[in-house]
């Protein structure tokens, strides 16, 4: 198949009210919530009033009947304006919609999936403990266990997005039923026993909501669990893989907020009797920033048409998060550089961009897992 | 009820325009196209008609075969049906020529209420809805800021320096709308998508039975003679505060002078 991925008409037009959106609404409000450390719950109502919350999912369901790219697209478009609100979206579709989507019950799709697609609530994935995140079979302690016809969960879980919102309703957790099994079981916001710490402190996206969960003897009914007992290893592998592409198209937006910041700032600032733009040590920097977002901008949407053609995914979709998110990093660090001392006031994008990055480094699987995932594809 | 919704292609309005000097029109070719920004105040209003009153909402548009993707982005907010008057004859007609346009173009349709917006932001003549409610022989209710249907009743009101006027009439009427009527939505996902599978017809002037010889480059009353580039931005004044209180006086009388006060 061809490697450069055009956009239908529809996925334009898509994309450009996407970026309109978020020019209007989310960057003039960015640096005031992202200060606050506060939720912009009108902001992800209204992105929900768009349909960006079902996009992927199925019309039966109350969602659009859209495509992965077209998703991606709006994460991009967002992600190039607030890191905050782009994780938002990415992980209430990707982490708290989809394991219900792609492993519920028709009857768990009718209960819990219009609301979320709706964007009129979110759900979080319980999947990271203290003791690791990727590395699931051995660091899951979280314990479920079978008394008649419900579930008692013990354990904890931690770095929980979307967790704690007012618009919170669930949480999908992942936790040991048997000696080798892992199970994923929905908890309802507010159930007995179920714990939601404060918001962490975190040093990047302060506008998004990530917390800590405690499960104290928590009941739920069996009619929970998602998909067969013991299936929840194979199940949060293929959600962590779209995951993947779906940061990569966050980071790829970073990338590209970073360019358009730079060249905004170096056509205005001036050093030296010029604009600082006509200074190659400036304009150089920001002419490798626009090469790492249209590279990596391309190599994500073909790990997506991959997927949506039905071939294997997962090394492109490694490969799409390793370089994008790596890049992002460079060029936020650069974009900082380019501003100099305003680039370290967090009410420059670029500068809340610097603090952003580096979780895109580490989320939804590590730099050093998705080196592991290319190496073991090599034979390795 | 049916409501149409007559929209218009322009320049970018916040791009830089320029104009062909051999035929005095803006050249298209050096800016972008989009649907006219003030349109999508007419497209909220009918769209809240349809949620609220079950309306029927069809949009208007004259301009060539390329406006097509203007016709898609207005269908996207979720309006119901497309009508594009294509015709080279229209080229070049000011806005009685448009209006005539119009005018026909909706006669041929049934409608129990026409929302324009106020003013295109290429032309800002603001003539055209009042021409096309005169053409057609029905009430126009213009610059209105706030819109009522009580059965074919129909209440604006009507936005001027120094207030407003509450005007009504009965149905069918031509109404044009202004900015502060409402805040127009994005349109979703699951419009943009739908809007290419909306129902779109095409019709010419012949299929409308418009009198060629009143639209056109030729035939419009309107004539630009000449046309210069903007004038240079004039610097401002600058006022200084001595801490007497001096400044805070000149600051009112200049604000007075200009009538911002």
């Amino acid at each position: 198949m061809a490697g450069i991925v055009e956009l239908t008409a529809e996925q334009e037009s898509f994309r450009r009210v996407v970026a309109e959106f978020a020019d209007e609404v989310i960057a003039p409000q960015a640096a005031e919530f992202n200060a606050a450390g506060r939720f912009p719950v009108e902001i992800i109502r209204q992105m929900g009033e768009m349909g960006l919350f079902g996009i992927p999912f199925p019309a039966e369901y109350g969602g659009v009947d859209g495509d992965y790219l077209s998703f991606c697209l709006a994460l991009e478009e967002i992600g190039r304006v607030d890191q905050s609100v782009g994780i938002t979206l990415e992980a209430g579709v990707g982490l708290g919609a989809a394991p219900i989507a792609e492993f519920g019950s028709r009857e768990q799709k009718q209960r819990w999936l219009p609301e979320l697609l709706r964007g009129e609530r979110l759900a979080g994935f319980g999947l990271t403990e203290p003791a690791g995140g990727t590395d699931l079979a051995s660091a899951t302690t979280t314990r479920a266990v079978r008394d008649g016809d419900e579930w008692v969960i013990d354990g904890g879980k931690q770095f929980i997005t979307n967790a704690g919102t007012e618009l919170t309703s669930l949480v999908t957790v992942t936790a040991r039923t048997g000696p080798d099994e892992i199970t994923a079981i929905v908890v309802p916001a507010g159930a007995e026993g179920f714990t939601v710490a404060p918001p962490y402190r975190k040093v990047g996206w302060h506008a998004s909501d990530t917390r800590e969960l405690t499960f104290d003897g928590v009941r739920v009914p069996v009619a929970n669990t998602l998909g067969d007992e013991g299936a929840g290893l194979r199940q949060f592998l293929k959600i962590l893989d779209d995951g993947r592409i779906a940061i990569s198209a966050l980071a790829v937006g970073m990338i590209q907020g970073c360019v358009e910041e730079c060249v905004r700032y170096a056509g205005e600032r001036e050093a030296f009797g010029r604009p600082i733009g006509g200074h190659q040590a400036v304009a150089f920097k920001i002419a490798d920033m626009q090469v790492a977002a249209e590279t990596a901008r391309q190599y994500y949407r073909y790990a997506c048409a991959r997927k949506l053609a039905g071939l294997p995914y997962k090394r492109q979709a490694a490969i799409a998060k390793l370089y994008s998110t790596e890049q992002a990093v460079t060029a936020a660090r650069q974009a900082t550089q380019v501003f100099g001392g305003m680039g370290f006031m967090t009410e420059t994008r670029v500068g809340r961009f610097y603090q952003d990055a580096k979780i895109l480094e580490i989320g939804e699987g590590t730099s050093e897992v998705q080196r592991m995932i290319i190496a073991r594809d090599l034979g390795l | 009820m049916k409501v149409l919704v007559p929209v218009k292609r322009v320049p970018d309005t916040a791009g830089e325009k320029k104009i062909d000097p051999n035929d005095r029109t803006v050249d298209r070719e050096s800016v972008e196209s989009v649907l006219c920004p003030v349109n999508e105040f007419a497209i909220e209003e009918a769209m809240r008609l349809k949620e609220q009153q079950d309306a029927e909402v069809t949009v208007l548009l004259v301009g060539p075969e390329s406006a097509q993707p203007v016709v898609r982005k207005a269908l996207s907010y979720g309006l119901d049906a497309g009508v594009q008057v294509v015709d080279d004859a229209v080229v070049g007609s000011d806005a009685l020529g448009t209006a005539e346009v119009l005018a026909k173009a909706l006669a041929a349709e049934e409608f129990d209420l026409v929302i324009f917006g106020n003013q295109s932001t290429d032309a800002r003549t603001c003539l055209v809805p009042a021409a096309v409610a005169e053409i057609l022989g029905l009430p126009a209710l213009t610059y209105a800021r706030h819109l009522e249907i009580d059965g074919d009743q129909i209440t604006v009101h009507r936005e001027h320096e120094e207030g407003w006027d509450v005007v009504e009439s009965s149905l069918p009427a031509v109404v044009s709308v202004v900015e502060a009527i409402n805040e127009p939505r994005y349109p979703s996902f699951k419009g943009i998508m739908a809007a290419k599978s909306k129902p779109l017809e095409v019709r010419s002037l012949d299929d409308l039975d418009v009198d060629t010889s009143r639209v056109g480059s030729d035939n419009a009353a309107a004539i630009m003679y000449e046309f210069r580039d903007r004038p240079p931005k004039e610097p401002g004044t600058i006022v200084e505060d001595d801490g007497s209180g001096a400044a805070a006086t000149q600051l009112a009388d200049w604000l007075v002078e200009k009538k911002f006060v």
